[in-house]
């Protein structure tokens, strides 16, 4: 089987994920939806580390689980934090910083 | 040759800088005191110079003068200016008649100025001029000299707005001070142009040069200091500050405007005989300026009725002389001086003698509201009238001897240049008798022309003990200085010796004609003046000559279109720019990032989902570009 098709899924998902941020208003989904950017990037990555042969793609998909995990931690109590005031989580309504 | 040096020369400057400064720092306290400190200290730097004096005359003439290097001042390089002292045979002649008149002068003000409550203010202010004055005849480069030029005009500026509470008064110290900045711009050129090309700025160092520099160097540096001392010594054509300088007190208008700060452009000249001796043409421009002056100073006197103004025009006259001779090269210098000296002592004594006047007539300074004041002020008359001998040059007064060796100067300068200014020497001596009756005879003697209000008496003994010791100056110190051409012998190791001199015509004759001059004048003025009726009022049907010579002959009126009106012009149009280009720069680059800021603004809609649109279609262009390009 060709590698091809792993960068044709990813490609796919990297794609999903993207309209779901710019589409969906619900907070969690939209941070799922970030998960699966995250995830697709780290199929190509490990992708091109299988055809290069070398170890530098699966190096930095380590690195950036570890950044996910950590992005998870922080924006999930945001959230947690924004609908306990507010009642609401809808990304549109946390439109404040404008004014 | 290295000069001697002598610590003692700090004190002429420091004794009435420390009455000026404390004066002024201690205010109110010294109210009671004041004047007396001052007058003290003035009397105090006197006897250091007579002692300076005595020192000197023990010497030898070449080893006269002496310095005091008080601080190095600046140090640049090769180029190094001390602030130093120089005390010479020029130069004491000008510290004793500073300091010399300034203690007469401080005394009469005491009494003067003794209803002024802001007495201890004048005399501090006198005090500033009197060192400020001593420091700039005592510097020893042009650079100190300025540091004395500047001070005087500051305290001269002060002084003509002792009373700023009137408005005109405050506009004359304005306009005198201004009119002397023009000066002090010549001489800072002057002095930029010696740095420049000579690379010093001292007397010694120009002097040593002046051979080897280029004559247009020295005609450069001539005609800038030339400038410098029109504007000091209010010559023509800056000469209209000196009329409305005379809205300061009279004993200032003495001091200042008449004895000394006035002729600091002569000084100024004299000392730099170096100078005009290598550069022909600004010398003759000297001449020319002096001869001028002197025409158009006594021309105007012949008009004033203000008696205070009439004395101005005069000086202004008096003081062309002094330039015109000391254009004349080598042969002038010592007469310059010699006028100077004379002119210091009966031109003050007359100013005092006005101020007496005014103080016996309630301050009225119209001499066609005077007449007949001989009775009432007798000790007044007797010294106004020595003085006013002295200025009209009768033998044996003072102004006789000064006068007759510049006419005789003139006259023998050689050529038509010799008849011309030998002329208009003989035709100012015949004017200057003229106005100088003119005022005596509508002060003094003419019958009464003030109502009964007014109630004149003489002036008591603090004022007129100055104007006593002063017209005994007039009597003789035109004959000390002659006799065996003392001053002359004095002050020539300073000058270079001077050539074969032509003379058109004998000292006797030449004496002659300057008498039969003063005589016509004389004549004149007291047929008009003594033998016929004289108007309370001046008269309106005069001829247009002195419609004219009233308003000084239109100077200000030539400088109003001349320079002021097109000044305004251009100040208004720089404003106008100022506002429109400048300004409008700045505040457009301001509206402009304003302007963009609000519209950029309008972007910033605070849903996430839209930036975040925004970065992805920021990350496809991006990558779309980076495809475009590498392919």
């Amino acid at each position: 089987m060709s590698l091809d098709n792993y960068l044709y899924l990813s490609a796919i998902l990297f794609t999903i994920g993207a309209v779901g941020v710019v589409v969906r208003r619900n907070a969690i989904v939209v941070f799922m939806c970030v998960e699966l950017m995250l995830n697709a990037a780290n199929l190509t990555l490990v992708t091109f580390s299988r055809i290069n042969g070398t170890l530098d793609g699966q190096v930095i998909a380590f690195f950036t689980m570890v950044v996910a995990a950590c992005e998870v931690v922080v924006g999930l109590a945001i959230i947690v934090t924004i609908y306990r005031s507010r009642r609401s989580a809808s990304i549109d309504d946390a439109s404040l910083l404008k004014r | 040759m290295t000069m001697l040096t002598n610590n003692g020369l700090v004190y002429l400057i420091a004794l009435p800088l420390f009455g000026a400064l404390s004066l002024l720092l201690l205010g109110r306290r010294a109210d009671k005191w004041g004047h007396l400190l001052a007058t003290g200290m003035s009397a105090g730097s006197f006897a250091v110079g007579l002692f300076q004096l005595s020192e000197m005359l023990g010497r030898e003439a070449e080893s006269r003068p002496v310095t005091q290097k008080l601080f190095t001042w600046i140090s640049v390089g090769s180029f190094n200016v001390d602030a130093s002292l120089l005390l010479d045979q020029l130069s004491i002649c000008f510290v004793l008649l500073i300091t010399g008149v300034g203690t007469l002068i401080h005394i009469y003000s005491i009494s003067y100025m003794s209803h002024d409550p802001d007495r201890r203010r004048f005399f501090a202010y006198l005090n500033l001029f009197i060192a400020a004055m001593l420091l700039l005849v005592l510097g020893d480069s042009y650079l100190n000299l300025y540091v004395g030029w500047e001070g005087v005009g500051l305290a001269s500026y002060l002084l003509i707005g002792f009373w700023n509470q009137k408005p005109a008064y405050a506009t004359a110290s304005k306009k005198a001070f201004i009119m002397n900045r023009i000066g002090d711009m010549g001489l800072s050129f002057a002095i930029m142009i010696a740095f420049a090309s000579l690379g010093t700025v001292s007397f010694s160092g120009v002097k040593e040069q002046a051979h080897d520099a280029s004559e247009a160097t020295m005609t450069a540096i001539g005609i800038m200091l030339l400038v410098a001392a029109v504007g000091k010594s209010a010559q023509f054509p800056l000469q209209a500050w000196l009329g409305d300088a005379m809205a300061g007190p009279t004993p200032v208008s003495a001091l200042i405007h008449a004895a000394t700060m006035v002729t600091a452009g002569v000084y100024l000249i004299v000392r730099s005989n170096f100078v005009f001796d290598a550069a022909p043409n600004a010398q003759l421009l000297v001449v020319i300026v002096g001869a001028i002056t002197l025409m158009f100073g006594a021309l105007v006197g012949t008009a004033k009725d203000d008696i205070k103004k009439a004395l101005a025009a005069s000086t202004m006259s008096q003081i062309g002389y002094m330039i015109l001779a000391s254009g004349l090269g080598p042969a002038g210098y010592a007469f310059a001086i010699m006028h100077l000296l004379t002119h210091g002592f009966f031109k003050a004594g007359m100013f005092l003698g006005a101020g007496s006047v005014m103080h016996g007539m309630n301050d009225e300074v119209n001499m066609r509201r005077y007449g007949g004041l001989r009775k009432f002020m007798p000790i007044t008359f007797i010294t106004f009238g020595l003085g006013y001998l002295a200025i009209i040059g009768v033998p044996p007064f003072a102004g006789f001897y000064s006068k007759d060796m510049i006419i005789e100067t003139a006259l023998n300068a050689g050529g038509a240049k010799g008849i011309i200014l030998g002329s208009v020497t003989l035709l100012g001596a015949a004017i200057t008798a003229f106005y100088m009756t003119r005022v005596m005879i509508l002060t003094f003697t003419s019958p009464k022309r003030w109502d009964d209000n007014q109630h004149p008496h003489e002036s008591p003994i603090l004022m007129w003990l100055p104007m006593v010791i002063l017209s005994i100056g007039s009597v003789i110190s035109g004959f000390l200085l002659y006799r065996g051409e003392a001053l002359k012998h004095w002050l020539e190791p300073l000058f270079e010796e001077h050539g074969e001199h032509t003379e058109l015509l004998p000292p006797i004759v030449v004496s002659g004609l300057a008498l039969l001059m003063v005589a016509l004048g004389v004549a004149l003025a007291v047929v008009k003046y003594q033998l016929s009726e004289v108007d309370a009022v001046a008269p309106e049907n005069v001829t247009e000559f002195t419609r004219v010579a009233r308003r000084d002959l239109l100077q200000d009126e030539i400088n109003e279109t001349l320079f002021m009106r097109p000044g305004q012009v251009i100040t208004s149009a720089l404003v106008k720019i100022d506002e429109s280009v400048i300004d409008g720069a700045v505040h457009g680059i301001g509206k402009m990032a304003l302007g963009s800021g609000s519209f950029l603004r309008k972007s910033q809609t605070g849903f996430v989902r839209s930036y975040a649109a925004l970065i992805l279609i920021g990350a496809v262009a991006l990558i779309a570009a980076i495809w475009v390009v590498t392919t």
